[in-house]
């Protein structure tokens, strides 16, 4: 579609607007600087009496356990990422390139997979953890979101894999080549966009996961970010300038891939919305 | 289950997530379809504007939750403090926002509805980038006005873009959770109640697997009544192939 120009006053008008939306941000930002005696003293819309520019952070950090947080975030979010990748790709290159009886209906069930609310398999997937031992590890954590993400992945990744011109892969065939030597040499390198877009989606997607870190998990010690910073609550009650300060450090790796990596993100969106 | 339908707190529940849902339904869409039609246009700093709509969907909702939390607070909120500034009234005069019962559960929802305008424009702006302009330039010619183009051109041919919205708004707003869970747990005396937050507060706070689960088999009930529709569609659409 054409675009056109705006007009000044238009895009003064946007500013604002743009600007306001942004108060949350800010206002956390402020926050976190500042410290919970002089807010309730001062009120908010004061000039701070005194500063704490890194103080509450650092506080958050180490006394808050943040950091342990952050790395057990990772420690969830980088097998999951690989694990959904890995299975995903596999199943939506045989949904997308061989004709089966019932492929159609196992596709039907990958796509209701994504839109079921996933609150419903909270008990049974608890009760399922302590059955085979998986209770309080990270091992059921990790499970739980590639198979819950597997739907989505697959569903993105089948879609994009039937775009790909055939002739492609029956030269392969013709040259010889086996049909897992096609996923993994042909197919796999022509997704990378798609694998691109889906992993910084997920990436951001588990990271910010909160439900299953809680149902799951007993030992807050293995918290990922979401849980910890709620947990920060029972050590700093309401030092809101710690709780947001330790909160702001949590977004840091999403707001971090996001800033990089906003195409492949936006794209991922994009994608799975049904295209 | 014949327990769950005379329970008054799930009742609640059930109304708080149907209010939200409404919300959704109307407010992040039509601000999204409007967002996404300035963004459409040319001007100097369009990224960074663009990123600062996107910004709140990479934020944790759990973070979110807790920005907005202290935002509200009656007495050293951001909120209170502006209007006490701006009007002059006493802070205790003020809405106590989260503290009331009346106010509680629109808070929330307008901090989900802060993360969902930027999503919902994601996708209207894929959409108009791929509308075919022709349609349009013959709309122009005619001597279609901007409006009439809009109401007559663009909105028409960005309808499965609205399905699509649509029916996300609907699965974000019955799965709402976590903004609740972290800011209010349903109080006050279940003001803010929603369907997924009860039925982790039955299972795992009141450890009432069997009523909890009850209340997940309804849950599914509600979304598959709006879901449904949207996948015999989209069934069909596949099997043409």
């Amino acid at each position: 579609m054409r675009r056109r120009q705006i007009s000044p006053l238009m895009l003064i008008g946007l500013t604002i607007f743009t600007l306001l939306w942004l108060v949350p941000i800010f206002s956390a930002l402020y926050t976190a600087v500042r410290t919970q005696g002089d807010l309730t003293a001062n009120g908010f819309f004061s000039l701070p009496r005194e500063l704490k520019l890194t103080e509450n952070f650092m506080t958050a950090w180490s006394t808050g356990k943040i950091n342990v947080y952050l790395k057990n975030s990772f420690i969830i979010t980088v097998p999951a990422l690989i694990g959904m990748l890995g299975l995903s790709s596999l199943a939506a290159f045989a949904l997308a390139r061989y004709k089966f009886r019932g492929n159609l209906l196992i596709y039907f069930m990958f796509v209701v997979g994504t839109m079921l609310p996933y609150q419903i398999l909270m008990i049974p997937v608890f009760y399922l953890t302590q059955q085979v031992g998986l209770y309080d590890q990270y091992g059921a954590v990790i499970a739980i979101h590639v198979a819950f993400q597997l739907g989505f992945c697959t569903f993105v990744l089948r879609n994009f894999m039937r775009t790909v011109p055939g002739e492609i892969l029956e030269a392969a065939r013709m040259d010889g080549a086996g049909e897992f030597r096609l996923y993994y040499q042909i197919m796999m390198p022509l997704s990378l966009p798609a694998l691109a877009a889906l992993g910084t989606l997920e990436f951001t997607w588990i990271f910010n996961d909160y439900l299953w870190a809680i149902v799951l998990f007993k030992d807050a010690n293995k918290y990922p970010a979401t849980a910890g910073v709620n947990a920060l609550k029972g050590q700093f009650i309401t030092d809101w300038p710690i709780l947001i300060a330790g909160s702001l450090i949590a977004t840091i790796p999403t707001v971090f891939v996001f800033t990089f990596l906003q195409r492949y993100f936006i794209q991922g969106l994009t994608l799975g919305s049904g295209k | 289950m014949a327990r769950l339908f005379s329970d008054n707190m799930f009742k609640n529940a059930f109304l708080n997530n149907l209010k939200w849902l409404a919300f959704f339904l109307l407010v992040p869409t039509v601000m999204g379809l409007a967002m996404a039609m300035i963004f459409n246009n040319k001007f100097p700093g369009n990224r960074v504007f663009k990123m600062a709509f996107f910004a709140p969907l990479v934020i944790s909702p759990v973070v979110v939750a807790k920005i907005w939390e202290a935002m509200y607070r009656p007495d050293t909120g951001l909120i209170n403090s502006v209007l006490n500034t701006i009007t002059g009234i006493p802070i205790k005069d003020l809405p106590g926002w989260m503290a009331d019962p009346n106010l509680v559960l629109w808070c929330i929802i307008v901090a989900a509805a802060w993360r969902q305008v930027g999503y919902v424009m994601i996708l209207y702006l894929a959409g108009l980038k791929s509308l075919d302009s022709t349609l349009l330039e013959a709309a122009t010619v005619d001597g279609a006005n901007r409006w009439q183009q809009f109401w007559n051109v663009i909105f028409p041919l960005l309808g499965p873009v609205t399905v699509v919205v649509l029916v996300i708004s609907v699965i974000d707003s019955l799965r709402a959770f976590e903004l609740v869970a972290i800011t209010t747990n349903g109080q006050p005396g279940g003001a803010s109640q929603v369907i997924a937050n009860y039925m982790y507060i039955e299972a795992f706070n009141n450890y009432n697997m069997g009523y909890a689960s009850a209340t997940a088999v309804v849950l599914l009930g509600i979304m598959l009544v709006f879901i449904i529709p949207y996948l015999i569609r989209t069934a069909r659409t596949e099997l043409e192939y």
